[in-house]
């Protein structure tokens, strides 16, 4: 299949499924909508919505909200997570003690957290931020701290074997290969940054994406949540591609750029 | 390097040389009582079954493995550390992979305190010299495997290490490569004779190569048990060399010392396990 055959294939798919929505909420059939508007709302409306949303302006300061939340999430938990996954690989002895509490902490599911956040942080962007943290950073160390340790023992024989001191070996082999590990978690972390940012808006907030679904399904306005929802997966793909043009960047010189962990 | 007695030490010299690995029941001594010494301008490959330990060997001269016994001396010094004076070409591919080539053999300066211009300058030669002017940009993945092994000897060759400690470094490759590589090390290694200590499991290019072969026996405790000066006559050209009728008769020599050697080495071990 050439790309503009399934191009025509995709489109095709979009055309049908909204042409099946719009049937079904707004065309009577026997007299009955199998999609009701009040549950369903209309593609017209949805997309009517998202337009004014962004014509009005009123959708940029909610963005902007959850931009700023999901980016000192990813900073703050993969710098952590860098630094510390990149500590225990070079001290085995403490990555041992602190094994299992690090492996209990991380499968406790982050959501129950949110409220305590809520009560440490406020309910401003910090808590927000917090539970992005707590998702992006055990990605980051985890994947640091595994990479690590596979650093591959004769690349470091030959660079001792060059010569290099402990210096030039932290600049030429372990931050590089601690950089690869970083970047080949960069989607999942950067999508679970927004994630702990869109979650922690929806459970309770004033402002960001997360926040716009969560009132309006609490006035039963359909037409709000969807058009939210296409707003947040309009943002979700933006940042996705940002994430992987900067990748292309920087692992220039992998075999496969787009290999993910 | 100061010379404190009239007789120059020899490059590298391994004397009643023990490797053990692990501890209590699970010891295996790898090596044992290995004795060899190798001349500041002499090229001795060391031959061996798989397994046998000649890499553990090129690492205790290295000063990467401690020796559980014996003494290791590189240029009449003991072996403390990673020793300067030693280069070493890995079995494996042991580039930074996220260096381009040129980088890769730039970087060998900077431990010696070049300026990193004049580093990636001689660089470029160096890799004009392993025939890859053209190829500085890619990265090791963009390399097939004998361009990646050019670009370790240009990293190791650029730092002028006196003694060259090779591991099997054409061992992957095919036929041709192989005989190439051979020709491209006898070229750079007469410019100016440094030692070498070359391991090989192929007979046939110890002999082109070298101007002595060490055979080890097979492990467990292995040790050199044949040493055969080979008296070839340099210039030489792998593809050459290997018509030459000396060259069989020493093949034949060594042959039999290798098979009979490693018989009795089985031999001993049946004995001992019965
Ligand atoms: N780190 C290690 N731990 C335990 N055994 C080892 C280790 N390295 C090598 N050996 C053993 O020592 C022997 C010699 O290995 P090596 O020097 O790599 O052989 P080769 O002659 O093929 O280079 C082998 O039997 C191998 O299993
Ligand atoms: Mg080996």
């Amino acid at each position: 299949m050439n790309r503009s055959t399934l191009l025509a294939w995709q489109v095709g798919v979009a055309v049908a499924l909204l042409a099946i929505w719009h049937v079904g909420s707004s065309v009577p059939i026997f007299g009955f909508y199998f999609m009701p508007k009040f549950f369903f709302s209309t593609p017209a409306d949805v997309l009517g919505r998202v337009w004014k949303m962004f014509v009005t302006g009123v959708v940029w300061r909610h963005l902007w909200i959850t931009l700023t939340e999901t980016a000192l999430a990813f900073v703050i938990g993969s710098v952590a997570g860098a630094g510390i996954g990149f500590w225990f690989a070079r001290k085995p002895k403490l990555a041992a003690i602190f094994d299992p509490f690090l492996k209990a902490a991380n499968s406790l599911p982050r959501v129950v957290l949110a409220p305590i956040f809520m009560l440490w942080f406020g309910l401003g962007v910090w808590s927000k931020v917090a539970l992005g943290v707590t998702l992006v950073f055990f990605i980051v160390f985890f994947n640091v701290y595994q990479g690590l340790r596979e650093t591959s023992p004769v690349v470091l024989a030959n660079a001792r074997m060059l010569g290099m001191n402990d210096r030039q070996l932290m600049r030429h082999v372990y931050w590089p290969s601690t950089l690869t590990w970083v970047f080949s978690s960069l989607h999942a972390s950067v999508g679970f940054a927004l994630v702990g940012a869109v979650v922690g808006e929806y459970l309770g907030a004033a402002a960001g994406l997360g926040y716009l679904i969560h009132e309006a399904e609490g006035v039963f306005d359909v037409t709000g949540v969807f058009a939210g929802m296409i707003v947040l997966a309009l943002f979700v793909i933006a940042i996705d591609w940002a994430v992987t043009s900067i990748e292309n960047r920087l692992l220039v010189w992998r075999p496969q750029p787009h290999q993910q962990s | 390097m100061p010379q404190t007695n009239a007789t120059p030490d020899p490059a590298v010299s391994l004397e009643r040389v023990t490797v053990a690995f692990g501890a209590g029941a699970a010891r295996y001594v790898a090596v044992a009582d290995a004795d060899l010494a190798v001349g500041t301008s002499e090229f001795v490959a060391i031959v061996g079954p798989t397994g046998c330990g000649k890499s553990t060997l090129l690492n205790v001269v290295a000063g990467l493995l401690k020796p559980a016994g014996g003494s290791a001396r590189v240029q009449g010094a003991e072996v403390s550390g990673v020793m300067a004076p030693c280069g070493y070409l890995f079995q494996q591919d042991a580039l930074m992979p996220w260096k381009t080539a040129r980088d890769n053999v730039a970087v060998a300066l900077e431990p010696k305190g070049v300026a990193r211009a004049e580093a990636l300058a001689r660089a470029q030669g160096w890799l004009a010299k392993v025939g890859l002017a053209l190829f500085g940009d890619r990265y090791p993945h963009q390399l097939s495997g004998g361009q990646r092994k050019r670009v370790a000897l240009a990293q190791m060759l650029i730092r002028d290490p006196q003694i060259l400690l090779m591991d099997e470094p054409f061992g992957p490759l095919d036929a041709q490569t192989r005989a190439l590589m051979g020709d491209l090390l006898l070229d750079l290694w007469s410019a100016d004779r440094k030692a070498v200590l070359f391991v090989t499991h192929d007979l046939e290019e110890a002999i082109a190569l070298a101007d002595r072969v060490v055979v080890m026996s097979a492990g467990p405790a292995a040790r050199i048990v044949a040493e055969h000066a080979i008296d070839l006559p340099r210039p030489r050209e792998i593809n050459e060399i290997r018509l030459d009728p000396k060259f069989h008769t020493i093949q034949r020599a060594i042959w039999n010392d290798l098979r009979e050697e490693v018989l009795k080495t089985y031999q001993a071990q049946a004995g001992g396990a019965a």
